[in-house]
Parts: C-alpha cells; sequence; structure tokens
C-alpha cells in the first residue's frame, strides 16, 4: 500500500478549490457542529463541480479542513476504485495537491460514501460523511420547522414510530442503513446510508467525525469518544446484520460483506466490501505463507 | 371538588378586524363535559383551539389545574405545553384526518403517544394498542392496516383511542361527529359517552348538533357573534332557553 505523492496542484485554482472566506464560513460552522455533537448546523452550501447526490456536502468539509500536508483517502460504499471515490480523489490532487492512499493507517482525513473502514480509526484522523438526507425525522414528518423544534424540545417519540412499523410488518427492525441513533443522550442523528453494521463503529470512535449535506445544507459532527446509540426497544434491541460465510476473497468474518454477481448462471459470491481492509489482509495472509 | 379543573376568563381573540372570542369566562369543574354549541363561525372552534394552547388569544387567563399544580396555558414554555397536550390533553379534530398518522398503521397510530411518554418495549405498546382497538370497536385483525383504508367513522374511532391511549385528564374534541352519517353517528356517541364516564374524564365539545350536545354534555354554552350568549345545565338550556337566539336554534331543530 502506497501513498500517491503530493504536488500536482493546478495553481489555476485556489487550496482545495473553495475560496478562503467559504472555508472560514464551513469552518465555523464544524467548530459549532462540534460543540453540540448531533446537533444539525446550517450553513452556506456552494455549488460545487459536480451534480447534487455525488458528495457535494462531503466535499465542502473535507476543503475546508485539508491542509497540504494532510493524506487523502475516499472510499465509495467501502471501495477506493469506483467512480465517485476516484473522481474526488482526483479533484483533490488537482486542486489541493495533497497526497492521497487507498490504506486506510495512512491517511489522515477520509472522505466516505456510507462505509466506515473496518481498521479502527486514531485520534490523528478524520472520516467525513457524505450526507443526502441529514433530517432523521423527514419521513415522518415533512415540516422542518417541526423537526426542528422537535429536536429542541428532545420530542423523539415519533422515531420509534418507525422503529414499531418495522417490527409489525417484518417481525424485526428491518431498518438496515441510515439507521437512527442518539448522541450523547440529547440529538436523534441521521448516521448518513451508512449500514447500520457500522453504528457500532461510531460510539467512542477516536476519530473526529464530520457529516456534511450539500443539497440540504447542513453539518454536524461527532467529535472523538461521544456517545452514540443505535434506538432500539427493550424486547427488540439493536443488532447487526451478521452473514453465514465467510468473505470468499480474504476469509474474514468480523466485515461488512457484498454480494458480487459473478455469471449469468446464479453464480455469486460475497467478498469485502472495504477493498482495502480486503487487500491488506489478503498481502499479509501471503507474505506469513512464504 | 372545590377548584375548577380549567379556569378561562376575559378571553379575547381577533383575526383582523373579525372579531372571534369577546371576552369569554366560564370554569370546567373536574368530571364535567361541557358543550359548547353555535352556529357556523360564531367562534366556538377558535374557542376551543385556544383553550388547547394550539392558538395564542390575544388577551385573557387560561388557568389549568395540573397534577403538578397550577398552570396558565399560555404563559407555560413551548415544551412543557407539548407535555401537557401528550400527556393530560387530548384533542380530536373534527376530519380524523387532522388527528391521524395516514401513513403508519393503526397501531402505531395509537402506540405514538405511548411512545412520545417513553414506553420502549414492544410487546407492551401491542397489547396496549390491541386493548384499544377493541375499546372502540375496530376489529383487532385491522391493526397493522393504514388508517386510510379505514372507514370514515373508524377512522374516527381510531381518533379517539389514540387519543385517549395515555388516560388524559382533560379531552377536546371539536365536532367529534361532523361528516359521519346518523347511524354511525349514534354509535360513536354512545361509545364516547361510555368512555367519558368510565375514565372520569372532563370533556369539552364543540358542536353545531344539539343532539349531540343534549347527549354527551353535562353543561351547556351557546355562542353567538364570538359572545356566549346563555349558559347553564344542559336540560335547562334545551328545554327553556332564555335568549333570543338560542331559542331559535332550539326550535329548528328538525323533527322526524
Amino acid at each position: 500500500m502506497s501513498i500517491e505523492p503530493a504536488g500536482c496542484r493546478d495553481s489555476g485554482y485556489n487550496f482545495a478549490y473553495l475560496n478562503e472566506q467559504t472555508k472560514k464560513m464551513i469552518r465555523r460552522a464544524l467548530l459549532k457542529a462540534v460543540a453540540i455533537p448531533g446537533y444539525q448546523v446550517p450553513f452556506a452550501s456552494r455549488e460545487m463541480p459536480m451534480p447534487y447526490g455525488w458528495g457535494t456536502g462531503g466535499v465542502q468539509v473535507t476543503a475546508s479542513i485539508l491542509t497540504p500536508e494532510d493524506v487523502l483517502k475516499v472510499i465509495d460504499q467501502g471501495a477506493d476504485d469506483t467512480t465517485n471515490a476516484v473522481s474526488i480523489r482526483k479533484f483533490f490532487r488537482r486542486t489541493a495537491g495533497v497526497a492521497t492512499t487507498e490504506a486506510t493507517a495512512q491517511a489522515t482525513v477520509i472522505q466516505t460514501r456510507h462505509r466506515i473502514p473496518e481498521r479502527a480509526l486514531g485520534p490523528d484522523q478524520i472520516l467525513v460523511y457524505q450526507v443526502p438526507i441529514p433530517e432523521p425525522l423527514r419521513f415522518l414528518e415533512p415540516r422542518e420547522t417541526e423537526t426542528r423544534k422537535m429536536h429542541a424540545f428532545e420530542d423523539y417519540g415519533l422515531m420509534h414510530v418507525k422503529l414499531y412499523e418495522d417490527i409489525s410488518q417484518h417481525g424485526h427492525i428491518a431498518t438496515t442503513y441510515a439507521y437512527p441513533v442518539k448522541v450523547e443522550g440529547r440529538y436523534v442523528m441521521d448516521p448518513s446510508p451508512t449500514p447500520k453494521f457500522d453504528n457500532p463503529k461510531m460510539d467512542n470512535c477516536a476519530a473526529l467525525q464530520l457529516f456534511g449535506a450539500g443539497r440540504e445544507k447542513r453539518i454536524y459532527a461527532l467529535p472523538p469518544f461521544t456517545s452514540v446509540v443505535s434506538l432500539d426497544f427493550e424486547d427488540h434491541p439493536f443488532q447487526v446484520q451478521a452473514w453465514e460465510h465467510p468473505c470468499e476473497l480474504c476469509g474474514a468474518r468480523d466485515s461488512y460483506l457484498d454480494e458480487v454477481i459473478i455469471d449469468d448462471k446464479g453464480g455469486r459470491m460475497f467478498v469485502c466490501s472495504d477493498t482495502d481492509y480486503c487487500a491488506s489482509r489478503r498481502m499479509a495472509a501471503s507474505e506469513a505463507a512464504e | 371538588m372545590t377548584t375548577p379543573l380549567l379556569s378561562v376568563s376575559s378571553l379575547n381573540k381577533r383575526f383582523g378586524t373579525t372579531i372571534a372570542c369577546d371576552d369569554i369566562s366560564f370554569d370546567l369543574w373536574p368530571g364535567e363535559v361541557l358543550g359548547i354549541v353555535g352556529e357556523s363561525g360564531s367562534g366556538k372552534t377558535t374557542l376551543l383551539r385556544s383553550i388547547a394552547g394550539l392558538i395564542e388569544p390575544d388577551s385573557g387567563e387560561i388557568n389549568y389545574r395540573a397534577t403538578g399544580g397550577e398552570v396558565d396555558v399560555h404563559l407555560m414554555s413551548e415544551p412543557e405545553l407539548r407535555r401537557l397536550q401528550r400527556t393530560e390533553w387530548a384533542f380530536v379534530h373534527q376530519h380524523p384526518r387532522d388527528g391521524l398518522r395516514l401513513n403508519v398503521s393503526a397501531g402505531a397510530n395509537i402506540g405514538e403517544r405511548l411512545m412520545a411518554n417513553n414506553w420502549r418495549h414492544y410487546a407492551d405498546i401491542r397489547t396496549e394498542a390491541l386493548k384499544w382497538l377493541a375499546a372502540v370497536e375496530i376489529d383487532e385483525a385491522r391493526i397493522d392496516d393504514l388508517p386510510r383504508t379505514f372507514s370514515g367513522g373508524m377512522q374516527q374511532r381510531l381518533q379517539i383511542a389514540r387519543n385517549l391511549v395515555t388516560s388524559p385528564r382533560l379531552v377536546f374534541m371539536d365536532e367529534p361527529t361532523g361528516g359521519l352519517d346518523v347511524s354511525v353517528q349514534a354509535r360513536l356517541l354512545d361509545l364516547i359517552r361510555s368512555l367519558v364516564r368510565d375514565l372520569g374524564l372532563s370533556a369539552i365539545v364543540v358542536t353545531h348538533d344539539l343532539a349531540v350536545a343534549r347527549l354527551l354534555s353535562t353543561r351547556l354554552m351557546v355562542m353567538k357573534d364570538a359572545r356566549v350568549i346563555e349558559q347553564g345545565l344542559t336540560d335547562q338550556v334545551l328545554e327553556d332557553p332564555q335568549a333570543a337566539y338560542s331559542q331559535l336554534l332550539v326550535s329548528s331543530v328538525l323533527q322526524v
């Protein structure tokens, strides 16, 4: 696993694309978000050279916190090599000239769409999430004026109505992603469309976690070592997904697996969604075999 | 029973130049059902919504004797008022669609108030929902159906169940039988009457239908042009109306 070195910045752009005033504005929102964990801070989201839904919120947060010494990793689901991840990595290589990597351990800033890397994050790392819909109550209560009051008054009974509906229709809590959490016993937060498998990793995480929603113009954050509890019922406790088989490439039993169709005869395999985790396990295994 | 449960004094509300409530004062005693009758536009619903804290009156006091002590409804902070509205109070809307959550099941509609009051045990919520469906005569098999698949009468009964599940002390009803056909109305009234009696509720019922007022309420207030023109025991007002408008109202009931 190597680092692509820094230094191929296009001098036609300000560092990391955004102008300094915009970065200052976003950093102020970030400071407020860190000060009130789980609270959605409005910010003046900018037009970015990419469509909404491709990570405009995450990109703006990353642009505001990036320094020339940073090493950036970008993942889409768990993979470093898909279109969204490759494009954003190239965007910051060109506009900020920072070093990039696919290795979780070497990165100082990791921008993600959905997944949290399997490898535990450290205190010198920042995880930036691209968020489509920051409001966990949105589909139950469409009025923003009302949901903001519900957050302010800690009036969260409605959140459990959704979980109740899941159990009554499916016999268990069928929500598998964007699974609502309570932050530090106060704000209910949408952890963005991360699979609920990753919810426990958010709890008491050593790294700073920042969430940016570009279209919805909201920023929220989890400072390091924040309590994050997934909502549930006493008789239907929160559970993460489990798979019957290990990863077919690296044999991992503790990672989130993607189903991959391999032919047109119904053949399929389950492999780690975190490509870096899978590759480094395979490399370690082949080194041990030699 | 020496102090009233709710005490309204000099309540005024106007919308621009239209006066909706003009200097209205009354007391509601524990266990009493107060009917408010009057023609359309006489300010009944505005009065009810002001008392329930849904709209802000221009002046006047509304004192409610809560379990924790007496409070002025419009001087309370909003979170306190909301807590009152989801625990000790209930509001039954004229149109069930205003009072129900149409995109979640009947069970979740009943369970919502319980969950808002920190019930976190699914099986308990379910049991309570089934109990209340039975209490309002809805087939228990419909617990997972959406309210929009229910008939109008069933929706209204579901709304009542959803409101009464947390055993409120005071229930506000705005034309609870409006828009229902007479046979459904009769059964609903019967149901409300027995629930009110069994649970020992106090209630304020707004209606333009004197038959509803006669069946449900113990005391009656007649409103016209934003003022209370007559009040007294229901039978007394209906048998021997004093104000000219009350006489007109009573005499204009269709006799079948």
